[in-house]
């Protein structure tokens, strides 16, 4: 007989059993929780350890502030959560039931000042009479201004359990997608049955299992298998599993939920039973599984009993008992007191009795029990109290006794350290009713069974209801084989292992009546049965409303060991079935997954790519300040030594593109190619200008509309070939305009022969823009080329070589007003040809502009950009309306024409400046008739783009106004509150620059 | 049966008795044969339309009729912000008038919803957002709604615990709405349900509105999975059931239905004080008085009557939140959900007349309808008990698409899963 603390190498650790268990009793781990240091062995959780050195003050409740302790061995934990690690790794509200202990691990417990010991806050217990469920709603409600101000920040600081760390989380996160013909989740006696059966194929078989070890309650229990202890027989199958190479056995990893076409979410947790994960080692991957056929063999969850005290640390669930001595070899008391509703009852008095404990009573709620239980119970010197319950608790902070209602109605008292119940178990039916399955109630083993399976899932085990172990063998074997033959592989017969089916039989007690003390349905959210009365009263008797209104099962377990047992105390007071007052329906994920996990390595700077442009390195080189444009990294401006600010440098660079030079990398601009014969056709149904007309050899300013008749997108169409067109679109839209064209192509139009391609990565493209562009272009366009005016005229455009033989492509267009071209090159080149371009451009005085000069350049010119095409403005209300085609069809024609569209009072595209010059504009300013009030229905419009103009020697903006155009001349304000600007403007042509427009055609 | 009005003292008066005296917050009501208005969906708008007409347009006879349960729909699913920083003059003096029946919430119905008030803040990451904020902001600021535009320095100040060091889109700064924030979203049903019921609004649970009875082209009463019941006049309120109920009245709304996330974590010691929006990603986030970090993403993007969501959008949303957050990486998700939005083709709301006499619609409420709640009873009440739309929400014409009168606040066109 195993006897507690007296073993060799178990160092101080008291309670824990000479042998037994599945530990390695030859290492020894240390870890301290709340500051003390405490051994244990590898393969112990901290719930194990802790209960090894006669820990049992675990936590404080969440409203009440009571102790609490340990209840259960396994992820459904609501009481023993701590903070684990320190500093950057900081992991509030860990589960001490399944953190895996490792030497230097720290645990605090949380939610108590100063000290888990003296918890000031436990006066909250005093005050419960006040604090039941919904006593917020009724209250703090006078004086208002008081609730954000007194009452919700003392809410707050009281609220929440542990804390989150203060610093950015230093471990990395993985992701990975499998494909499984088989996933068995859950490595139970029923699941490795299960995948035993369906690896004997050739499937691929994808096992799970939230625990460190396989095996399951079969373990827990110390259950024989084919005549030997079970875990020798786990471990054989799972030898065969890990040898076979169509099998992924996944340890530690939970699948968290049930999504659509089967899919399902995993997490397996890599390094957090390490101190560190190992170099380039995740903490935990995100596996998302497809699989075609499913088996659940996740087993079930005991239910407690509600009784009073029945959260005094000291009362756990029988089963954890059970798994403590057999899986973990430690005594989580020494004089027990078995209360059950259920045959287990027996098992939980053996394994107390191996274990050396003395087991006081065997408390059975039903007045008739097997003959064989009877025997079990005399046999361990166990008072039989049958028709009896357990109304209430003695002790502080531990149990130190119990109050029985005897089946004669006495009372009476036992002395006791520890309270083992059960109240039966529920299916861990959860993965079945993350697509909106209900489940059904079974009235013989009184639980949630599940209802219709998700397409490809089927059940083995406790979770179908089978809870002996015989039966999970049986059962887990058959649906394996099943699941492998509805996968298409033909199954090979499997023998099924023997082992002995105890009896489950169970009679139903939810809650003792009248108990002695508060009696807890929910542990966690501290939720009690007179809450639910409470709730009843008042009227939340659907399931949900008095989940939402006590918060029943809200929090960090789901209520995994709350949720049933409240559902039958609202039956039985409301005097409806089970079934009939309702059922809870379970969110994914099935435990907690850390956020980290789902976000995998897209955070920080990887959160989403860096798309740089082909002169990235050269720019980068040459001092530029770059700025985020989507994905994109644009050159900004290129700051040159003494210049004191970006305004000089801008100035700079405007300047010079106005009198010699200057090269810009618009390579970020969207670029499509199109080819087909019927690509005129296309872009003519696309664009709302006229396109039927354009040469080959020629390009040409167009805009799109939305179907709805706004203003999509504008840029260049240029036609390269009869059926060959190549065109541009903003930044912006480039991706947004080639799945208007897809969409266009293939769903409104089949029937034309068009095909789509993207081409921004494949063409480095850079403006060449100045007097003296075609001078710097003619030392790198090979001689063969005539680039001179005749030869190449304004919106030319013509595929050539340079720089000895490479192909490229010319255009000429300019946003700058100037004299222009672009000049596209394979992306290759891209790099190479800055380089040449600003060596060639040295004895012209050239240099290399950015977005904001781009920007200063076209606001001058009255262009319009990413401001105006807001996507609620009309080609009309931007100035292009006289492009718009009256001779055609094309998308956004019709609706275009809607009145509100043509509406006269629409703000309209108008240019402005400044009534005292020396005063700077800023856009998103409002604008209001000179002398009228600021109120909303003065409000005329809004500034667009503003820009310093080194042209004009002051600040310049685009805008939106109502009847803009008819008021050139007029004095404006452009009200600008957030930024404390009130500005008067004067309302002028949008072209600030050439307005002839001589300067493009040289 | 005790219908105490509730304060601290009746609190304390109970807390000496066990807590015995209360009574149900609202009655469990049998259908009568006729109404005068019914109002179908227990949702928030439902629920407030019901209490607004019986407050302001009475006396009336009033029921409510909730397939499920009240509460049970987006009302209960949603991120609880409150927020009037529109942009369009077509929104701004609707939801300012919500905001000013959240900001008298408590009295107005004796329940405490815990309007809090602790800002909204909108980050930008660009000089055209800064540029896009302000002209809100500005529009903001001219309907008399206040808002501010922050610099980074300001944010930080604010909000510490952002990523402001090697961001992948660097936070410049913000525009904040103090008197934006939170209200908790179950409190809100059942604060206006114990209130209509309070005048005498029959709420009436279970009870699947499964078509409507006309008389040429006038509603005289609707078929219920509780038999048929007369109506005068009826105003839909279904939100995410929108096109298909009023599929049974025979119109085709400018409606998709899609689904919605959202998100919750383990309850940890609050150090999130107000809403943040990401400006650069699809995430945003609060922390409630409970502890829980509660956040949401971007729609998953498919059409859908499943109240439920997938892992693409799960993982999209999360790499936004360690984008902006990545002190939140060993926090736990405790649960996520989805639920049905009523998308219109341009974000914005339907409050209208239909063409059926009598048939009045509520929808279209995208992912914003629950900050609307107060607006949205009080003018759909305005409409159904006058006929005539409410001043501040003329706009919201079921017309408007056919007139080119949409009201798009994001510019993305017709394109519901855009906006
Ligand atoms: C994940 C998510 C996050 C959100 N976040 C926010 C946010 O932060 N801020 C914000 O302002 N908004 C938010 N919303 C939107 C907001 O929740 C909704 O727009 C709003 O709640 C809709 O109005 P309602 O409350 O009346 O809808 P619901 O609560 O859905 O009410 C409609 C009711 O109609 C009932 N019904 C349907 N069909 C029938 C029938 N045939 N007969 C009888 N009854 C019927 C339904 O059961 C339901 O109870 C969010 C929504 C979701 C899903």
């Amino acid at each position: 007989m195993a006897t507690p603390g007296q073993g060799s190498g178990t160092g101080s650790q008291p309670n824990r059993l000479e042998t037994g268990g599945l530990v390695d009793r030859s290492r020894i781990v240390r870890f301290t929780f709340d500051g003390k240091t405490y051994t244990g062995h590898p393969g112990d959780t901290l719930a194990s350890a802790l209960i090894a050195n006669g820990v049992s003050l675990t936590g404080r409740s969440f409203k009440y502030h009571r102790p609490r302790g340990i209840l259960s061995a396994g992820s459904e934990e609501p009481n023993a959560l701590v903070e684990l690690r320190e500093g950057a790794r900081r992991e509030p509200n860990t589960r001490a039931t399944v953190a895996e202990v490792f030497d230097g691990l720290v645990a605090r417990s949380q939610n108590r000042w100063p000290s888990l010991d003296f918890d000031v806050m436990a006066v909250n217990s005093l005050l419960s009479p006040i604090f039941v469920a919904g006593f917020y709603y009724k209250t703090f409600m006078w004086p208002s201004a008081l609730w954000e101000k007194l009452y919700e920040p003392a809410i707050r600081r009281a609220a929440g359990l542990g804390r989150a760390s203060d610093e950015a989380d230093p471990d990395t996160y993985d992701k990975a997608t499998a494909f499984a013909d088989v996933l068995v989740i859950g490595g139970g006696t029923a699941g490795l049955a299960a995948a035993l059966a369906a690896a004997r194929t050739n499937a691929r078989v994808i096992l799970v299992d939230e625990n460190a070890t396989l095996g399951g309650r079969g373990v827990d229990d110390g259950a024989d298998i084919n005549g030997n202890p079970a875990h020798e027989w786990v471990r054989t199958v799972e030898a065969e599993l890990s040898s076979a190479p169509n099998v992924r056995i996944l340890r530690r990893t939970t699948a968290f939920g049930t999504y659509d076409g089967g899919t399902y979410g995993a997490v397996e947790r890599v390094s957090d039973h390490l101190a560190v994960a190992a170099q380039g080692v995740p903490r935990q991957r995100l596996w998302r599984i497809v699989a075609k056929e499913t088996v659940l063999a996740s087993g079930a969850t005991e239910r407690p009993v509600v009784f009073g005290g029945n959260d005094r640390p000291g009362v756990m669930l029988a089963g954890a008992v059970r798994t403590y001595i057999n899986r973990f070899g430690v005594l989580p008391g020494r004089r027990a007191v078995v209360f059950t509703n259920n045959d287990y009852g027996a098992s939980t008095v053996a394994a107390l009795k191996r274990a050396g404990a003395e087991v006081v009573a065997l408390v059975d709620s039903r007045a008739q029990i097997s003959d064989e239980v009877k025997r079990i119970a005399s046999e361990a010197g166990a008072r039989l109290l049958l028709g009896a319950v357990v109304t209430g608790t003695l002790g502080k902070k531990r149990v130190t006794g119990v109050t029985i209602h005897t089946r004669t109605g006495e009372e009476e008292r036992l002395d006791c350290d520890l309270v083992a119940m059960s109240g039966g178990w529920n299916p861990n039916i959860q993965l079945t009713t993350h697509l909106g399955s209900k489940p059904t109630w079974n009235d013989k083993l009184l639980c949630f069974l599940p209802g219709t399976l998700p397409h490809g899932m089927s059940l083995a085990g406790a979770v179908a209801g089978d809870f002996t172990l015989g039966k999970t063998l049986v059962g887990g074997t058959s649906a394996g084989s099943a699941a492998v033959t509805a996968a298409g592989y033909a199954a090979v017969s499997v023998p099924v292992p023997k082992a002995a089916d105890e009896s489950d039989a169970v009679a139903p007690l939810w809650r003792v009546k009248s108990p002695n003390g508060k009696a807890f349905v929910d542990q966690q959210n501290d939720v009690t049965e007179s809450d639910i009365e409470l709730a009843e009263r008042e009227g939340f008797r659907a399931v949900e409303h008095l989940k939402r209104y006590t918060t029943l099962g809200m929090a960090t377990d789901q209520g995994r060991t709350a949720n049933v047992n409240a559902l039958a105390i609202m039956a039985e007071i409301t005097g409806r079935t089970i079934p009939q007052t309702g059922i809870t329906v379970a969110r994914p994920p099935y435990t907690p997954v850390s956020l980290g996990t789902l976000a995998g390595h897209h955070r920080e700077k990887h959160f989403k790519p860096t798309r740089l442009p082909p002169s990235y390195r050269w720019a980068k080189e040459n001092g530029c300040v770059f700025v985020e444009t989507g994905l994109w990294l644009r050159p900004s401006y290129f700051p040159r030594p003494g210049e004191k600010d970006w305004l000089e440098t801008v100035k700079r660079e405007v300047t010079t593109v106005r009198n010699a030079v200057g090269i810009c990398d618009v390579s970020t601009l969207g670029k499509v190619d199109l080819q087909g014969a019927d690509t005129a056709a296309f872009l003519d149904r696309i664009y709302m200008n006229g396109l039927k007309t354009l040469p080959i050899g020629k390009c040409r300013y167009g805009g799109m509309l939305r179907e709805d008749g706004i203003l999509m997108d504008d840029g260049t169409v240029a036609r390269l070939g009869e059926n060959h067109y190549f065109i541009t679109t903003t930044t912006a839209n480039a991706v947004k305009v080639v799945q208007h064209m897809e969409y266009c192509a293939q769903w409104l139009w089949p029937e034309l022969d068009v095909q789509i391609v993207s081409a921004t990565e494949q063409w480095a493209q850079y403006a060449v823009a100045g007097p003296k562009s075609r001078e710097l272009l003619q030392k790198i366009v090979d001689p063969a080329f005539d680039i001179t005016d005749a030869g190449f005229p304004y919106l030319g455009v013509g595929e050539i070589t340079v720089c000895g033989g490479i192909k490229a492509r010319l255009f000429r267009l300019s946003f700058s007003g100037e004299r222009a071209y672009e000049i596209g090159v394979p992306a290759r080149y891209g790099d190479a040809l800055m380089r040449r371009l600003a060596e060639a451009g040295k004895e012209f005085g050239a240099c290399a502009y950015g977005t904001e000069a781009l920007g200063v350049m076209r606001i001058e010119k009255g262009h319009i950009s990413g401001p105006e095409l807001n996507g609620t403005t009309t080609p009309r209300d931007v100035g292009l309306g006289g492009m718009v085609s009256t001779k055609k069809d094309f998308i956004g024609h019709v609706l275009g024409k809607r009145p509100g569209l043509v509406d006269p009072e629409r703000p309209a595209l108008i240019g402005f400046r400044p009534l005292d010059r020396s005063q700077r504009l800023r856009s998103g300013a409002h604008f209001l008739k000179r002398d009228a009030q600021a109120t909303a229905e003065n409000d005329e419009g809004y500034m667009t783009s503003v820009a310093y103009s080194p042209s004009n020697g002051h600040w310049v903006g685009l805008g939106l106004l109502k009847r803009g155009p008819e008021r050139i001349g007029e004095i404006v304000r452009a009200y600008d509150p957030v930024r404390g600007g009130d500005t008067l403007v004067e309302v002028v042509s949008p072209v600030f620059v050439d307005p002839e427009g001589v300067r493009v055609r040289g | 049966m005790s219908r105490a009005h509730y304060s601290i003292f009746s609190v304390l008066r109970e807390s000496l008795r066990g807590h015995t005296g209360w009574g149900p917050a609202w009655r469990e009501a049998e259908p009568k044969p006729d109404y005068d208005v019914v109002i179908v969906g227990g949702g928030g708008h439902g629920l407030a339309t019901a209490f607004y007409l019986a407050k302001h347009h009475g006396p009336l006879r009033i029921a409510v009729l909730e397939k499920g349960w009240i509460g049970g729909g987006n009302v209960g699913r949603n991120t609880t912000i409150v927020r009037s920083n529109y942009l369009l003059p077509g929104n701004i003096p609707f939801y300012e008038l919500s905001m000013q029946l959240w900001e008298g919430l408590e009295h107005e119905l004796n329940y405490n919803a815990m309007v809090s008030q602790r800002g909204v803040l909108n980050l930008y990451h660009s000089d055209g957002q800064r540029d896009a904020f302000a002209r809100r902001g500005n529009a903001m600021r001219l309907h008399g709604v206040d808002a501010e535009l922050l610099d980074q320095a300001a944010v930080r100040k604010m909000v510490p615990f952002l990523n402001f060091e090697n961001g992948r889109f660097p936070i410049h700064g913000g525009l904040l709405q103090r008197r934006g924030g939170t209200v908790r979203h179950d409190a809100v049903a059942w604060g206006y349900a114990r209130a209509a019921d309070r005048l005498g609004v029959d709420i009436i649970q279970n009870c699947e509105v499964k078509g409507f009875k006309r008389e040429g082209d006038r509603i005289v009463g609707v078929e219920t999975t509780r038999g048929y019941i007369g109506a005068k006049k009826v105003g839909m309120a279904v939100a995410g059931s929108s096109s298909r109920v009023a599929a049974m009245a025979g119109l085709r709304l400018p409606i998709e239905s899609h689904v919605l996330q959202a998100f919750v974590s383990e309850s940890i010691k609050p150090f999130i004080d107000g809403v943040v929006t990401f400006g650069a990603g699809h995430f945003y986030i609060s922390q409630s008085d409970k502890g829980g970090l509660v956040f949401g993403g971007d729609l998953d993007g498919y059409n859908s009557y499943a109240q439920r969501g997938n892992l693409p959008v799960v993982e999209d949303v999360l790499e936004g939140g360690m984008a902006l957050m990545p002190r939140i990486g060993r926090v736990r998700m405790l649960r996520h959900w989805g639920g049905i939005m009523d998308m219109s083709m341009d974000g914005s709301p339907i409050i209208d007349h239909t063409p059926v006499s009598g048939l009045y619609i509520n929808a279209g409420w995208c992912y914003g309808g629950f900050k609307a709640t107060p607006a949205s009873g009080f003018c759909f009440a305005h409409l159904i008990a006058h006929d005539q739309p409410h001043a501040v929400a003329k706009a919201y014409r079921l017309d408007r698409f056919a007139t080119g009168h949409a009201i798009d606040e994001k510019g993305m066109g017709p394109h519901p899963n855009l906006h």
